[in-house]
């Protein structure tokens, strides 16, 4: 039997997906925007050498990246209420992104700061900077610089990982997909589309993130 | 109700031998997707090369839960019904099979050139390096990495319960319907998770340090 | 009849030319040094003998083989040629005996004692017989370099190519590696070196070839390449040298 696509019957929720696709923006942003500053504080309390500090923040790592992401989010949503916080569906969907995207990030930060030159570090004590002094313009954005490709690959991979957010019903675009295809009982024209948008999205996060970070780090030697 | 902690953790590990069950059978099929795309990334021939290229890009460049709506709703168009989990093995060994040919090249090209050069220069046929210069080399490098990637599929089949596969994520919310003990239920979730999980990254880390100071030393 | 006979060899890397028109001929048994600043072409033509990069033009025929012909050919050659690189090469994963053993069991098929013996008699050719069960990572570079020397030898070649062996190493260990040179070019192999150790040169080769952009320049004994150069780019580089 052959089967007719028929993909006229779901452009027609285009301003679903428009939708879906700012909702998962949303999330992506905030997720990024406070994951990286998680990470960044992670990475220093990692290499600072206190092990009041670093005790915690690798258990923390550990225990997210050993754990599936929906898992984290369930325990969020769902489980959290129960010591009295909740949170509406985005907002526990962002704390999940960020807590994610913190624990991978505080690695990666971690393995540029360690990749800093001990002469640079020297140099600048031999200049009488002081120490948060050194860390911020002599240390950390070289770091940045350093890692940010690998920083903006898990920012990507945290990106496709919020799909997962429609579990818990925030109207993103994996939400939008499956709404389509339960109206339209065109289940694989809705998924192939969206999952086209995803590829799209993704190389288009990428693409932006590489050149921010050429922006940002704009005389920063990345090496 | 009548539910004790006792009663959940029986309830979830039952559930946790279908997740090692996909897990396995996951790896397997990724270790030999991984090869076919591994292969033909790496053969001479431009057009093919970038079909793996496409392949491996799509793979991981779109969501996971995507790739897994698709691989079980796509044979229904053909009129066939799949079984959750055998629509949950076929997509997450894609995926995994992906993920580790890049691995796998990456690994092939940190072989310096001079090591192909040596083989080249000693009168050896390129089958030859490869066999007995560069993949030992390079499997000693895509150890680490590759049983890395296995505690991604671990977390990855826990998608699988979105297509109806009942593992340990599906069993979770199962229970939780039933009890009322999200925080409980999710909690252990997590904890079986991480105890599955985190073995496998402690005997990456390990196998990492043990294989760098053997080529340190030699 | 010469062992190596090189004619008319051009090669570009796209629009920049490397070698343009080298013609010349090595004698079985003859030591030759290629000599010249860094960029003159001199580590490129010795790979090109090698089959390591291609060439445009002209043809290298080495014992009456021609280099390029086929895949399987450039294998035959390479088994007549061995080749020492400036950073070793050896393979860190193997340890200093099957080093040696591996080609000749891979590429001519010879039985493992054989082949140890052989890697054995090698070894103690360049002064290493009792690294056998070593690791690369465990020698200094000058016994690598030996090693890699060895390794070379194993295959019995007629000839043997030294791109700069000695660069990559500490001063202190030039000489142990030169010495074992020195002995091969008194037992008779034919050798083709790249080098920047002038004295050595003069002391051990029959002939020294001067490159310079992309052509031989100036050739002779090294007497006469020394005491007596003919054009100003070599009585610059020798000056140099001598400064140096």
């Amino acid at each position: 039997m052959t089967y007719q696509f028929d993909f006229g019957a779901i452009i027609g929720y285009w301003p679903m997906m428009l939708h879906g696709i700012a909702i998962t923006a949303e999330l992506t942003l905030f997720g990024t925007a406070l994951g990286i500053a998680v990470a960044v504080l992670g990475g220093w309390a990692r290499t600072s050498g206190k092990l009041w500090l670093n005790l915690p923040v690798t258990v923390y790592v550990e225990l997210i990246r050993n754990t599936p992401f929906i898992v984290q989010l369930f325990f969020i949503f769902f489980g959290l209420p129960a010591l009295g916080l909740r949170l509406d569906a985005v907002d526990a969907s962002i704390l999940a992104m960020v807590v994610n995207l913190g624990a991978y990030g505080t690695e990666i930060v971690r393995a540029g700061l360690m990749a800093t030159p001990r002469g640079q570090v020297e140099a600048g004590a031999s200049l009488g900077l002081s120490k948060p002094q050194i860390f911020w313009y002599i240390v950390l954005a070289p770091s940045l610089a350093r890692i940010w490709p690998a920083l903006a690959s898990q920012v990507v991979i945290v990106m496709l990982g919020s799909s997962v957010c429609s579990q818990i019903s925030v109207q993103e675009l994996t939400y939008v997909a499956s709404y389509i295809q339960s109206r339209s009982f065109r289940a694989f024209e809705a998924y192939f589309v969206v999952t086209a948008l995803y590829l799209v999205l993704a190389l288009a996060l990428r693409q932006a993130l590489l050149a921010a970070g050429r922006h940002l780090f704009k005389g920063v030697q990345a090496r | 109700m009548g539910f004790t902690t006792w009663d959940i953790l029986r309830g979830l590990l039952l559930a946790t031998r279908w997740t090692l069950a996909l897990s396995a059978g996951a790896f397997v099929g990724g270790v030999l997707a991984g090869l076919i795309v591994l292969v033909l990334r790496v053969q001479p021939h431009r057009r093919l090369a970038w079909v793996a290229r496409i392949y491996i890009e799509i793979f991981q460049s779109t969501p996971l839960l995507m790739q897994l709506f698709l691989a079980f709703f796509t044979p229904a168009l053909f009129g066939i019904d799949v079984p959750a989990w055998a629509a949950a093995w076929v997509a997450l060994s894609l995926w995994t099979g992906a993920f580790l040919a890049e691995i796998w090249r990456g690994s092939v090209e940190a072989v310096p050139a001079g090591q192909w050069e040596a083989g080249g220069s000693l009168g050896m046929s390129y089958l030859e390096q490869l066999r007995h210069i560069i993949l030992p080399q390079a499997l000693r490098i895509a150890a680490a990495p590759s049983l890395g990637f296995m505690v991604q599929v671990i977390k990855g089949t826990a998608l699988t319960s979105i297509i109806g596969f009942v593992e340990l994520e599906k069993a979770g919310t199962a229970i939780t319907n039933a009890t009322f003990h999200p925080f409980t239920v999710y909690g252990l979730v997590a904890l079986i998770y991480f105890c599955l999980c985190y073995p496998v990254a402690l005997c990456r880390g390990w196998l990492e340090r043990r294989l760098n100071a053997a080529h340190l030393a030699h | 009849m010469p062992l190596i006979s090189l004619t008319d060899i051009h090669k570009s890397y796209g629009q920049n030319e490397v070698l343009k028109g080298i013609t010349l001929d090595i004698e079985p048994g003859e030591v030759i040094a290629l000599i010249g600043k860094s960029g003159s072409g001199k580590s490129t033509l010795l790979r090109c003998i090698n089959g390591l990069e291609t060439y445009q033009q002209g043809s290298i025929r080495v014992a009456g083989t021609s280099v390029l012909e086929s895949a399987g050919q450039l294998r035959l050659l390479r088994q007549k040629v061995g080749m020492i690189f400036q950073q070793f090469n050896l393979f860190p994963h193997l340890s200093v005996g099957r080093n040696v053993m591996l080609a000749p069991m891979v590429v001519k098929k010879t039985g493992k004692a054989e082949a140890e013996a052989l890697a054995k008699e090698m070894l103690t050719r360049v002064g290493l017989g009792q690294k056998f069960d070593a690791y690369p990572g465990q020698l200094s570079g000058g016994q690598q370099q030996r090693v890699a020397i060895a390794r070379a030898l194993a295959m019995q070649p007629l000839a043997l190519l030294c791109d700069e062996i000695t660069s990559a190493l500490d001063p202190e260990l030039v000489n142990e590696v030169l010495a074992v040179v020195r002995d091969l070019a008194a037992q008779g192999m034919t050798l083709v070196m790249v080098t920047h150790e002038m004295r050595f040169a003069r002391e051990v080769c029959h002939r020294l070839v001067f490159m310079h952009q992309g052509r031989i320049h100036e050739s002779g004994p090294p007497e006469q390449v020394f005491t007596a150069p003919q054009t100003p780019e070599l009585r610059q580089f020798i000056g140099q040298r001598d400064a140096a």
